[in-house]
């Protein structure tokens, strides 16, 4: 690679990998609760037009997912800082690489049972995609289940993120989560004070 | 309406026997296909009834009346089902049935006929044309067509769902409904 600044390259997250990191973020919250709250509605044109929000929502992480795993491997992640212990690096990478996992498999379960249920996704209701699997009402019903345990999972490990996060920020004090949140400043200094 | 419906079935099924021909119902099939959020949906009515009198000799003596069990739709999702057996829809209890009713048969070229007829739907009649493939086979007879109609003229789908930007106003009905000569069944 041609970089100019390789040292700078591998201290903080590129602006590109920032802006994918929490436009995910926000996709995948607004989602979650679009999803939890509609599958209680009465059927109204309202519950009609989540559904199909939530399945474009849906549609967007997956491929927002696929351009950020495309991205981390062509460009290095900042290292993790050198006071964290061996197994707090492999419970970080384990849950990364998880969370890239549900990333794309919550969208990929939506978009199967909605075919099995019948009702071919159409991105922004103007591109079809196709069915991935045919009509089929046991595995609908099947992946519906899946589709939740797997959202509760990607809940869970999100919650996790975050908490350790704000746990390396006001605990560590180290730049973990200033390096992926523009404009909070580093606490590195603080510990040295 | 519904005594109408009963008094007018017995009449074509009194009349059955004289046309020498059966609907295969296993192999007949009245579907339909709309746009849900620009997503096509589709769906069936799993019972109906159809007397068909089909001479293509004489196709303007032709006839043909089809009777659509409302409760029957099968929509691929029970909610679809559901909601489309209230007032606001079909309102089934108080228009179970759809009928359509020949008045004419047209030739337009070789196997295809054009039916026109009345449509009925939740009390509200409107006259349709309908496109049909007719392909005889040994003592087979198919009739293959589709038509399009427009809900909101039956007032399917009424208040809120009145809006044709979740629910389009376009319904494609398709059906083949396949008649065997008495005797002559496989």
């Amino acid at each position: 690679m041609m970089n100019a600044f390789p040292l700078n390259a591998t201290s903080r997250y590129t602006r590109t990998a920032i802006g994918l990191h929490w436009l995910v973020a926000v996709l995948i919250l607004g989602s979650f609760a679009v999803g939890l709250y509609m599958v209680g509605l009465k059927v109204s044109p309202f519950k009609l037009r989540l559904f199909s929000y939530h399945k474009w929502i849906g549609v967007t992480v997956f491929l927002l997912a696929l351009a950020r795993i495309v991205w981390r491997w062509r460009h290095r992640a900042p290292a993790l800082p050198a006071a964290m212990r061996p197994w707090e690096r492999i419970v970080a990478h384990a849950t990364h690489m998880l969370l890239y996992v549900l990333l794309l498999a919550v969208p990929l379960t939506g978009w199967l049972m909605s075919s099995a249920h019948g009702f071919p996704v159409v991105y922004f209701g103007v591109i079809p995609l196709p069915d991935l699997v045919g009509k089929n009402k046991e595995l609908a019903e099947a992946l519906e289940t899946v589709h939740y345990v797997l959202n509760k999972s990607l809940l869970i490990l999100v919650l996790l993120h975050a908490a350790a996060a704000i746990k390396h920020h006001y605990y560590d004090h180290d730049d973990v989560l200033a390096r992926m949140l523009p404009g909070l400043r580093p606490r590195l200094t603080n510990k040295e004070n | 309406m519904k005594w109408g419906s009963v008094l007018f079935a017995a009449g074509l099924l009194a009349a059955a026997p004289a046309f020498g021909a059966d609907v295969d119902y296993a192999a007949s099939r009245i579907g339909f296909t709309f746009k849900q959020m620009n997503v096509p949906v589709e769906g069936t009515f799993r019972r109906f009834t159809a007397q068909l009198q089909f001479d293509a000799a004489k196709p303007d003596r032709s006839r043909a009346a089809v009777e659509v069990d409302l409760a029957s739709i099968d929509t691929g999702s029970s909610d679809g089902d559901d909601e489309s057996q209230h007032k606001s829809w079909f309102d089934v209890e108080a228009f179970p049935k759809a009928t359509f009713q020949s008045n004419g048969v047209r030739r337009l070229g070789p196997d295809r006929y054009e039916i026109s007829g009345t449509l009925t739907i939740k009390g509200h009649a409107q006259d349709v044309a309908v496109p049909v493939t007719i392909q005889r086979h040994g003592g087979t007879t198919m009739f293959d067509g589709a038509f399009t109609i427009k809900r909101l003229a039956f007032n399917i789908g009424e208040g809120v769902w009145a809006d044709t930007d979740t629910v389009a106003d376009e319904v494609q009905v398709r059906f083949r409904i396949v008649q065997r000569e008495t005797g002559a069944k496989t």
